[in-house]
Order: structure tokens, then C-alpha cells, then sequence
């Protein structure tokens, strides 16, 4: 017998439910299984009793919302994570990108921006950073924040640069950060032509066109519905014949957009914009 | 084959729709035992997981493939599950089973320091499949899964725990072990057994 739901299930998708309304954040198309181990662990972390406890704390108290949106969304991230995908972005992506003029880039759903970071230092090794515009957006405030400070744990480091140097990077990794605020704060001259934005992929639309998107395992958090709502924001943002970065195990080929773009590096998930 | 005093009615009459089979040191070998007794007419979905180290790519699926009379295959976000194919998790994300059978990967913190993490796929299962699901628990160096069997355990599902002496590593099935009492304690010939048994009964 195919299991009932039980209480915990029914509480998530009401919470889920209260958020959209009282909030306008939606979680709604969420893959559940992820969300319910995400929003068990706030229950837990901010000391209620159950689902249908936090739900009625988070209703009433703005800031008890801004702790759960922490939980709701995911910001684990490191700088150059899968060096080889940046290393195919420099080999392969950068030479194209180099006929253009002008460039707008949007990392989307950037979380604390190590991607951006990456992308940005990226760029500016390959000398097209001064005609780049970045979008760099997500939901969640706090990480916005985080991300425009661009100081990062001074113990991530070692890993930052390893993943750097596998990445194919050209000088000193430490070259781009110096010790200070008790973190590795980076060069504020590679956020320059940065805009980090609120925006929502589930509710908002499209801003601008586009020469390249990366969006790297962000869409693994959404159902069906809604990765294909943003593949469709996606496809109408690119230029034509414009780059698509995904994550390493994330797929277009189960989506409503599966002939609508061409794999370029297949196995490092970078895809550009199929001729119309 | 003589079936086994263990092999109990109550054990008979179970129908499991999906198996889970998991793992960390020592579990390559003891899956190559374990998973000999697929048969080639598998009517159930089998979900392997051992831990891996991340940014690596995992060779398991086609180490086994080429081994197994069924399809081996690396678990692939929004995926459905099929019934008859044995399913390896792929290093550096967690996997999950959703409530409509199919799986999905995500990046988040690593649990018992294990990304992907047996917890986290026993957990999600048990959720998708109830008392549908069995789930067994093999060597290994630390206490991912213990907190998964116990879901599992308590969702009506069936638990069986490699027998810790049996066992090339013994901390992950006596952690189990202490987590919930498991349907069934027994060294890896027997599992073995069992999996013939449970898979081949149809």
C-alpha cells in the first residue's frame, strides 16, 4: 500500500502555503523531500514542537520568517566548485564571449556569490571583465548581503585555491583577497559592474537580455513545473545562440525545453541557445 | 535452497516495492556478494549507496553493469524510479526519493560528514514507499544510516543490518543496531539468501 501522507507532509505544504500568502516567497514547486529535511531541521534549530508550531511563529514574526527563509533556501557553495567546468568556461565559453562588445552575464540564484566571485575573476584573467555587465540575483536577502561584502571564511581558503588552480587560474590565488573582518575579503574592483537584485525564478520575469547564464544547482530544489518556467525565462533572456551553464548532474534532457538548446560541453553541463 | 529458519511467514508475506542497499568501508566488496543474487527478471527497483569521496566521478554503475543480468544506472535528478533496474548514487550530492517515486540530488550540507548521505536516502524512501520499502545496512566506518533504519523501522518498512562480527568495518551496523531494533541481524552469506528470496518469490 502506497503510504498517506502523515502530519509532518500536511504541515509542510500549509506552511509552504502560509509563506506564498503572508510573504509572497514561493516555495510552492519545491521538490518535497529536500524542503521537509530543510524545514524539520529549522523546527528543530528554532525550538518549536512541529511544523504547524513554526508555522504559526513564522506568521506572526517577520523576523522568525527571515530565520526559516535561511532553512528554505540553500547556500552551500564554494569558489570555483567543479574546476573543470570553469576550466571549459575559460577554454571554450571566453573566446566567444570575446567577440562581443559588451557583455551581460546573470548568475542566478548566486546564494553568497562564490559563483560570482569565480565568474568575475574568471573574466578578468581572460581580460573581459571591464566590458561585463553581472546580474547576480537570488531571494534571499541575507545572502545578497553576504555576497556584496565578499568576505568569506578565511578557512575555506585552501579549498578555494586548490579548486582554483584545477580551475586553470593564471596567478596567485591570494592575489584576489586580503585578511581582514576576521574573513578573506575580495577585491572590491571585481564586483564593480556587478548588480546584485532580488529576484524570484518561481514568480518574477525576465529583465534583460543575456549573453551567458549560469545557474548551477539551483534548479535540482524545483519540480518539473517550475524548471521549466525557468528554462522558459532562461531561453527568452538569451541572446541568440547565448550560453547556459547548469550544474554538474543537472539535465535539460527531462524538460520541456530539451531540443531548445545545444550541448556545447556536454559533460561539464554548458549548453548555448539552439537556432530558432 | 533450503529456506532458512529466519525466513519467518511474516518476512514471506512482505512485498517490497523497492529495496535500498547501503554502505561505506568495505562495501564494494560486500555489495560484489550481495548483488550476485539479482536475478534477471527483477521486478523491483534496487538503490545502491556507498560513500564516495567527493569530486570524483563514481564508477560503480558501470563496474556493475557490466556484472548484473539487469540495467545498472547512476540515480539522475527528476528521474523516475523503474522498477527491474539496480540504481548506484552518484558522488558529491545527496539523493532522494520523492513522494512520486522519482529521484532527486541536492547540495546541501554533507551529514556525518557523507555527501551522498544513507540517512537522507532511507529517510526520503521511507516517506515515497512506507512498509513497501526494505532497507539493508552493510559495513561501514561510521553512524550515517543508523538514524535512517530507525525511519525506515518506523514507517512499517523492513530493516536488516549486516551482523557486526561479519562485518569488514563494524561501526555503521552496530550503530544501527543500537538505533533501532532491525528486523534482521545476519551475516552477509544470508543477506545474500534473503535478497534471493525476497527478489525471486514473484
Amino acid at each position: 500500500m502506497k503510504p498517506r501522507l502523515d502530519a509532518a507532509d500536511i504541515e509542510l505544504r500549509m506552511l509552504i502555503e502560509a509563506v506564498y500568502l503572508q510573504y509572497n516567497y514561493d516555495f510552492r514547486d519545491y521538490t518535497g523531500a529536500s524542503q521537509k529535511r530543510r524545514v524539520l531541521h529549522a523546527v528543530r534549530e528554532m525550538g518549536c514542537a512541529s511544523i504547524s508550531a513554526l508555522q504559526a511563529r513564522v506568521m506572526h514574526d517577520a523576523a522568525d520568517f527571515s530565520r526559516l527563509l535561511q532553512y528554505l533556501t540553500i547556500p552551500v557553495t564554494e569558489m570555483f566548485r567543479d574546476p573543470h567546468f570553469y576550466a571549459a568556461l575559460r577554454e571554450q565559453v571566453a573566446p566567444f564571449l570575446g567577440t562581443y562588445a559588451s557583455l551581460k552575464i546573470w548568475v542566478a540564484g548566486c546564494s553568497t556569490g562564490q559563483e560570482v566571485y569565480s565568474m568575475a575573476i574568471m573574466l578578468r584573467e581572460e581580460g573581459l571583465l571591464e566590458r561585463s555587465i553581472i546580474y547576480a540575483t537570488d531571494i534571499n536577502p541575507q545572502s545578497l548581503e553576504t555576497a556584496r561584502r565578499g568576505v568569506f571564511p578565511l578557512e575555506q581558503m585552501q579549498l578555494y585555491t586548490e579548486n582554483y588552480q584545477a580551475a586553470g587560474g593564471k596567478r596567485a590565488f591570494s592575489d584576489y583577497y586580503t585578511a581582514a573582518y576576521g574573513g578573506a575579503l575580495f577585491d572590491k574592483s571585481l564586483i564593480e559592474n556587478v548588480t546584485f537584485a532580488d529576484h524570484s525564478l518561481a514568480t518574477d520575469s525576465v529583465f534583460s537580455e543575456t549573453h551567458l547564464i549560469s545557474c548551477r544547482n539551483v534548479m535540482i530544489y524545483f519540480n518539473k513545473r517550475l524548471q521549466n518556467r525557468v528554462f522558459g525565462l532562461f531561453h527568452e533572456s538569451l541572446c541568440h545562440r547565448g550560453f547556459l551553464a547548469l550544474g554538474s548532474k543537472e539535465s535539460i534532457d527531462f524538460s520541456d525545453y530539451a531540443g531548445r538548446f545545444d550541448a556545447l560541453v556536454k559533460r561539464e553541463r554548458i549548453f548555448r541557445k539552439a537556432s530558432a | 535452497m533450503i529456506t532458512p529458519l529466519w525466513f519467518t511467514p511474516a518476512l514471506a508475506a512482505r512485498r517490497p516495492q523497492a529495496l535500498i542497499v547501503a554502505g561505506s568501508a568495505g562495501g564494494v566488496e560486500a555489495l560484489m556478494t550481495l548483488l550476485s543474487a539479482v536475478p534477471s527478471g527483477l521486478q523491483v527497483p534496487v538503490i545502491c549507496m556507498l560513500h564516495l569521496p567527493a569530486n570524483r566521478d563514481s564508477r560503480l554503475a558501470d563496474l556493475f553493469d557490466e556484472r548484473l543480468p539487469v540495467p545498472v544506472r547512476e540515480a539522475a535528478d527528476k528521474q523516475a524510479i523503474a522498477a527491474g533496474t539496480v540504481y548506484f548514487a552518484g558522488s558529491g550530492y545527496h539523493l532522494s526519493v520523492e513522494q512520486d517515486r522519482s529521484f532527486s540530488l541536492s547540495c546541501e550540507a554533507p551529514v556525518h560528514f557523507a555527501r551522498p548521505a544513507i540517512d537522507v536516502l532511507m529517510t526520503s524512501a521511507a516517506d515515497a514507499y512506507g512498509d513497501e520499502l526494505a532497507a539493508i545496512l552493510l559495513t561501514g566506518a561510521n553512524r550515517d544510516g543508523a538514524a535512517g533504519m530507525a525511519y525506515v523501522h518506523a514507517k512499517g518498512g523492513l530493516t536488516v543490518v549486516q551482523e557486526p562480527l561479519d562485518a569488514q568495518v563494524a561501526t555503521m551496523p552496530q550503530a544501527a543496531i543500537d538505533a533501532c531494533a532491525p528486523d534482521l541481524v545476519l551475516p552477509l552469506a544470508a543477506i545474500r539468501e534473503l535478497l534471493q528470496l525476497l527478489l525471486e518469490k514473484k
